[in-house]
């Protein structure tokens, strides 16, 4: 493994984060060149996106999944193995809306996260934590009639990695959305309310609009919270992007 | 009004043990003369492999359909398993992993209608995913071919490879020298 370069710390990628959000126009999404998240450097375009407004695009209309896709375990990622994972358990439910408000429904919904040490069952994670023969860490599930997911798991730990030295992610879940259209497809993480790290993290921080970043946080739902078993989470997720069933006399009002 | 839409963020490297899965890549029915098949690397700004990326393709049936069809991730119902499309049912969805030399490859069947198969990039250190388009046919009616330079509308073109007419090859250059055209949808 190279060794980090002993200038990149925690502070100097504070001052680079400020200074990439300070540039960077407000939007929903991240901009695809954060230099912060050295990742990004080698794999953004230079080029402007193509806008592409012909109504009969087929990137308008979108893959379909069923109930041969998914089972009904599939949502529930403690269930996976012989045994219970190790870890807090919690649920973590909410609804899928497209950008006019309307429920996503029986559209396919995957996750993926490391266990409770911080650890992915991937061999390409070398963290020296302990991997759980109990944890795989990825589920399915369809959104319902009101575009609602729900997935048992485990709380996920906070893990190291080599963006710069001492670099932590925060504990998060990576999900997967579908909509009815392909435009609408939407890959992104889920964080957890009160973390410390949230601050330090650049890949969250290529969100430059506050109010944005607070839109990939969950709530904590007590209500959600089942007695003498989980905790529980809320997080409502909405989809960009256009659909060809959007009657082309409906302006967009976003 | 209107929701405000929820950020996206890279995959991460740690997709492969989620996101792939069996018979991603056989969006033809096994053995159909039509079939064929798509195949290119993703590359990084300095023409190296991009390793842990993940390729996903939308279009439509031969016969012009857009709705798709059910069963791209047809589990087994004793073992919950995966075990791929059951091939009466044209779904229209691939999904695969780039492996370590930044190669693709899904086999399909001609789309209905349009000369183009619908692509969408994601990969590690990719904050936003990529949409492009592999054209398998130089449509010169196609209003976004039309529109481009000709040295940017060449990388949108999923050529045959030479001696093997039904192997088309689409490289995506996400950066740098014969970065390939990325498509937003307004
Ligand atoms: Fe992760």
């Amino acid at each position: 493994m190279t060794a980090l370069p002993p200038d990149l710390t925690q502070s100097a990628i504070d001052t680079e984060i400020a200074k990439a959000q300070a540039a960077a126009h407000a939007g929903d999404h991240p901009p695809r060149d954060f230099p912060p998240y050295r990742g990004s450097a080698l794999r953004h375009p230079t080029h402007p996106l193509i806008p592409v407004r012909d109504p009969e695009a087929v990137e308008l209309t979108g893959p379909a999944f069923g109930v041969t896709d998914v089972t009904d375990l599939d949502r529930d990622l403690t269930r996976h193995h012989a045994g219970e994972p190790l870890g807090e358990r919690i649920t973590v439910t909410g609804r899928v809306l497209d950008r006019r408000g309307r429920p996503v429904r029986g559209q396919l919904v995957e996750i993926w996260q490391a266990n409770a040490s911080g650890r992915y069952a991937h061999q390409r994670d070398q963290h020296p934590a302990p991997l759980d023969p109990n944890f795989t860490g990825f589920g399915r599930c369809l959104t319902d009639d009101e575009g609602r997911y729900s997935f048992t798991t485990i709380r996920p730990g906070a893990y190291p990695w080599r963006n710069h030295t001492n670099a932590w992610r925060p504990a998060h879940i990576h999900f997967s959305l579908f909509g009815e259209a392909f435009t609408q497809r939407l890959v992104t993480q889920m964080y957890f309310p009160g973390d410390p790290l949230l601050p330090l993290d650049p890949i969250l921080q290529s969100v430059t609009d506050p109010a944005a970043r607070d839109r990939l946080v969950a709530a904590y739902d007590h209500g959600l919270s089942v007695p003498e078993w989980s905790l529980g989470y809320r997080w409502d997720i909405v989809l960009d992007g256009p659909a060809a069933t959007w009657a082309e006399n409906e302006e967009d009002d976003r | 009004m209107s929701p405000a839409p929820t950020p996206s963020h890279t995959v991460g490297p740690f997709f492969g043990y989620a996101l792939p899965f069996t018979g991603g890549a056989d969006v033809a029915p096994p053995h159909h003369p039509d079939t064929l098949t798509l195949r290119g690397r993703v590359l990084d700004g300095d023409g190296q492999p991009v390793p842990d990326a993940i390729v996903e393709t939308w279009q439509p049936a031969p016969d012009g359909s857009r709705t798709g069809a059910p069963g791209s991730m047809r589990r087994d119902a004793v073992t919950g398993r995966v075990v791929g499309r059951h091939g009466a049912d044209f779904t229209g969805f691939g999904r695969v992993a780039t492996d370590a030399d930044g190669h693709w490859l899904v086999r399909t069947l001609p789309p209905g209608g349009v000369p183009y198969v619908c692509v969408a990039v994601f990969a590690r250190g990719l904050l936003h995913h990529l949409y492009t388009r592999a054209y398998l046919v130089d449509d010169p009616d196609d209003a976004l071919l039309a529109a481009l330079p000709p040295r940017r509308r060449a990388t949108l073109l999923a050529r045959p490879e030479p001696g093997t007419p039904r192997v088309h090859r689409f490289d995506v250059r996400l950066q740098g020298a014969g970065e390939t055209v990325f498509l937003e949808f307004p």
